[in-house]
């Protein structure tokens, strides 16, 4: 939230250069709209695509001419371009930027969808479910990168999340056991990572890296020594059940998302408003945010700056312990090695493509798992369009946005940076 | 980095004026230094992989349950249990005795004999390349992550150059080889080039490249012409035999790898020791500000070093790919370019120290192969020991407060103030 504040600040101050960042942003919504209306549109065939609002091919759908779709929505995001590069709405360029992208993927779709039907509420729901534990692990990074801990270790809290869900969700059969145990599986990972990182000051990075290999190793070798031989006692893990809020639940796309779910759907919906509320708004937001930007003052005015520091990273460990628990008993039946296959890393992509908020990582995560969810659609209905390259979106949109090419990522100042009182 | 992990340690304690070697020497033998440590290190390790073999055995747990009653039985199924867990990761890694002495009474080839020791050389070989890339990253202030994704793009390149191009003999590996190097060296480059130009951290731009080489990988090998004619999984075509890393054969799958690996550890080690680039190299790691004062230019410094990094993670690639894989599948790399990142912090991100860091590594692995068919326990037994020895390594303050060291004199003074 302050980035914003500054850039804003020093755009008015400085006298700024012709190429200003809204001007270079244009030009390549400029450059991508072309490309949509020509390219996307040229392929489309002229036939409807439909975006269905059930479950199938039937029933009521939004629906546009396959090639006519490409082609308006290419101009859409070409004129959001233009309106940007021509110095329109200078205050609200992220509004146009935002219509831009959204208009170029509109213009994918209706070229990939011609001749062929979407079905929203499946769209909708799966791009949830993968963004769930994506959410769930930024914000683990959120609240601990907030403090000034870099947590790399978002992947091993997964995993450590993922097996104890399973294993002792099996052992005890009650999916509640196996969610309190996953959020204790994360919380071990992020307490070896706070003790190594605040109490004997290893390169948070390192420790990171090191507790994901250790996660795996260990997982993996309980997993071969446990639960392969006797899955029936280890590894059949009770599955959280849907609920289902009578009224809600029946508005069309929205209800079944978001009304008949599970748990965890509501939870991590509630932590990013409450992790954004307690940030902004309580002291110990305050404090957080002043450990992580300058330890040294947080110190000088009383504030317990490793008690802190601990706190939150054995906090996030919880969140993301619950964020693994998705894997188990959520999205698949039982534990396998290695289940989590990155997704620690799209998190903690998604908490930088996020600006290191709660709700920056919440549209991140949402984005990453839309692309997910495409990339599995587009291979079910044979697209020419590799879905590996889809599964690159989240590390590439990610590369682009640290490198600054669409305005600066800055983490908070003391991140990574060990505190010694003295 | 800490200064912990690159502080140059004297090799010998100074000595004092009236004091015999022999008292200084016993002195310090029983306290922090980097030879001690590392041993603590690697028995803590092995004592809590023995814990978790026990603790993960039924058999031994039920045993466990009458343990008051009679803790012989407990006991004694523990210690058989891990002992011959560990002499079978010994056997596998080194040689199995009772072969050498089969192969001295002429019942089993020679052959035989070495297999073990050619596993451990096979697994070794590209976790040299990986980790020095690593070290030498780390060297000059870079955490390079990045050589996973690196010593995938040096697979692909080295592979695609190996079953397209059809040279000679000898020039058909060199080039082959050289595109492995190339391609890590692009993979490299793209970070250095970021973090100069833009301030963007490499650990997290090269995490994201890790990944987008894997699934371009995975894209790459269903492609036509990449592809093996007539399969239909991902397996792309065989690097052409003149394109391989020669290899004794048979059951021996030690290759010419291993050799190179020496080599190139030597150039590593002459080149932060001795060249001018190395120096910078040391000067930019050891305080950027200080070195671009100094007129070294900090970002050159950056592209080059990840670009050199990348190309050793690239070379460890190309030995993976034309030295025991021979074609491109999506887990050719396996994980050698994050098993890098654990043995150059174990071998304290110094040339040699890495080369012997991947040899430890390479027959734990070598073992973990015999530890898995023979007693039937995992081999992510493994990977869990050698998460465990970096650990203790990188935070010697935990060893030294498990083992009540004592800070050597003249060695560890520093450290101790660093480490709080």
């Amino acid at each position: 939230m302050s980035t914003a504040t500054v850039e804003e600040l020093t755009e008015v101050a400085a006298p700024e250069p012709f190429w200003s960042r809204q001007r270079r942003l244009g030009l390549a919504l400029v450059l991508i709209g072309l490309l949509a209306a020509a390219v996307f549109g040229s392929l489309a065939p002229s036939e409807d695509a439909r975006f269905t609002l059930s479950e199938d091919a039937e029933g009521a759908a939004l629906s546009i001419n396959g090639q006519f779709g490409a082609v308006l929505f290419g101009l859409l995001a070409l004129a959001a371009g233009g309106a940007m590069l021509a110095g329109l709405a200078r205050r609200r360029s992220n509004v146009l930027l935002s219509l831009g992208i959204l208009a170029f993927v509109l213009s994918f779709l209706c070229w990939q969808v011609a001749g062929n039907f979407m079905p929203l509420v499946d769209t909708t729901e799966g791009t949830l479910q993968l963004a769930l534990p994506l959410i769930l692990g930024a914000l683990a990074g959120v609240l601990g990168e907030r403090s000034g801990v870099v947590n790399v270790a978002i992947e091993g809290q997964f995993l450590m999340g993922a097996f104890a869900g399973a294993l002792v969700g099996t052992m005890a059969t009650s999916v509640w056991v196996g969610l309190i145990s996953a959020a204790l599986g994360g919380v071990i990972i992020a307490a070896i990572l706070a003790v190594l990182s605040i109490r004997y000051l290893v390169d948070q990075t390192v420790v990171g890296m090191v507790l994901n290999l250790f996660a795996l190793g260990i997982t993996g070798f309980l997993y071969e020594r446990l639960m392969q031989p006797d899955a029936q006692t280890y590894n059949t893990p009770p599955q959280m059940p849907e609920w289902r809020i009578p009224a809600l639940a029946d508005i069309p796309v929205v209800g079944p998302v978001l009304f008949q779910a599970n748990l965890l759907v509501w939870v991590a919906l509630a932590l990013v408003v409450v992790i954004h509320f307690g940030l902004s708004r309580t002291r110990w937001g305050l404090r957080t945010r002043a450990v992580g930007e300058h330890p040294t003052a947080a110190d000088t005015v009383g504030i317990r700056v490793r008690g802190l520091r601990y706190l939150n990273v054995l906090l996030g460990g919880v969140v993301a312990g619950i964020g693994g628990a998705y894997f188990t008993l959520v999205a698949t039946g039982n534990f396998t090695k290695n289940m989590t296959a990155g997704a620690g890393f799209i998190a903690l992509a998604a908490l930088i493509f996020g600006r290191y908020t709660p709700f920056g990582a919440l549209g991140a995560a949402l984005f990453f798992g839309f692309a997910q969810k495409l990339a599995t659609y587009l291979s079910a209905i044979e697209s020419p369009v590799p879905s590996q390259f889809l599964n690159m979106l989240p590390y590439l949109a990610t590369l682009i946005a640290v490198a600054g090419l669409v305005g600066r990522v800055r983490a908070p100042a003391a991140d990574g940076v060990p505190y010694i009182k003295g | 980095m800490t200064a912990e992990t690159n502080t140059e340690a004297p090799k010998k304690p100074a000595p004092a004026d009236q004091e015999s070697f022999l008292s200084v020497f016993t002195r310090n033998l029983w306290s922090s230094n980097n030879v001690l440590i590392t041993t603590l290190s690697i028995v803590l390790a092995v004592v809590i992989g023995a814990v978790l073999i026990v603790v993960s055995d039924a058999d031994v747990l039920a045993k466990f349950g009458y343990f008051t009653a009679r803790p012989s039985d407990a006991l004694t199924a523990s210690w058989t249990l891990i002992s011959e867990a560990y002499a079978d990761l010994l056997k596998g890694a080194f040689g199995d005795p009772a072969v050498f002495q089969a192969w001295f009474n002429g019942t089993a080839t020679w052959q035989e004999a070495f297999a073990p020791l050619s596993e451990t050389l096979t697994y070794a070989a590209p976790l040299v390349f990986t980790g020095l890339s690593v070290a030498l990253a780390f060297r000059g202030g870079l955490f390079n992550i990045g050589a996973q994704g690196q010593a995938v793009l040096g697979c692909i390149v080295a592979a695609v150059a190996g079953f397209t191009f059809g040279l000679p003999i000898v020039l058909n590996l060199i080039v082959a080889l050289l595109a492995g190097i190339v391609g890590g060296a692009l993979w490299g480059f793209v970070p250095g080039l970021l973090k100069a130009r833009t301030g963007a951290h490499e650990v997290i731009t090269t995490i994201m490249l890790n990944y987008t080489a894997a699934l371009f990988l995975s894209w790459l090998v269903i492609q036509k012409g990449v592809q093996a004619p007539g399969r239909t999984d991902a397996i792309s075509k065989s690097v052409a035999e003149s394109a391989q890393l020669p290899s004794p054969g048979g059951i021996l799958r030690v290759h010419l790898g291993i050799l190179i690996a020496v080599l190139v550890t030597f150039g590593v080690a002459w080149l932060l020791k001795r060249s001018a680039f190395g120096f910078e190299i040391r000067a930019v790691g050891a305080n950027p500000h200080a070195a671009q004062t100094a007129g070294i230019s900090v970002g050159k410094t950056y592209v080059l070093l990840m670009a050199v990094a990348g190309g050793l993670a690239g070379l460890g690639g190309a030995t993976q790919v034309l030295g025991t894989a021979y074609a491109l599948t999506p887990a050719v790399a396996g994980n050698i370019g994050f098993d890098g990142l654990l043995v150059a912090l174990l071998g304290r991100n110094r040339p040699w120290g890495t080369f012997f860091a991947a040899l430890l590594f390479g027959a734990l692995r070598a073992g973990g192969n015999r530890i898995q068919s023979y007693a039937g326990i995992s081999l992510e037994l493994v990977t869990v020991l050698q998460a465990l020895i970096v650990i203790f390594i990188a935070a010697p303050a935990v060893v030294k407060a498990i083992f009540r060291l004592r800070a050597a004199r003249n060695t560890a003074a520093g450290v101790s103030l660093a480490k709080g």
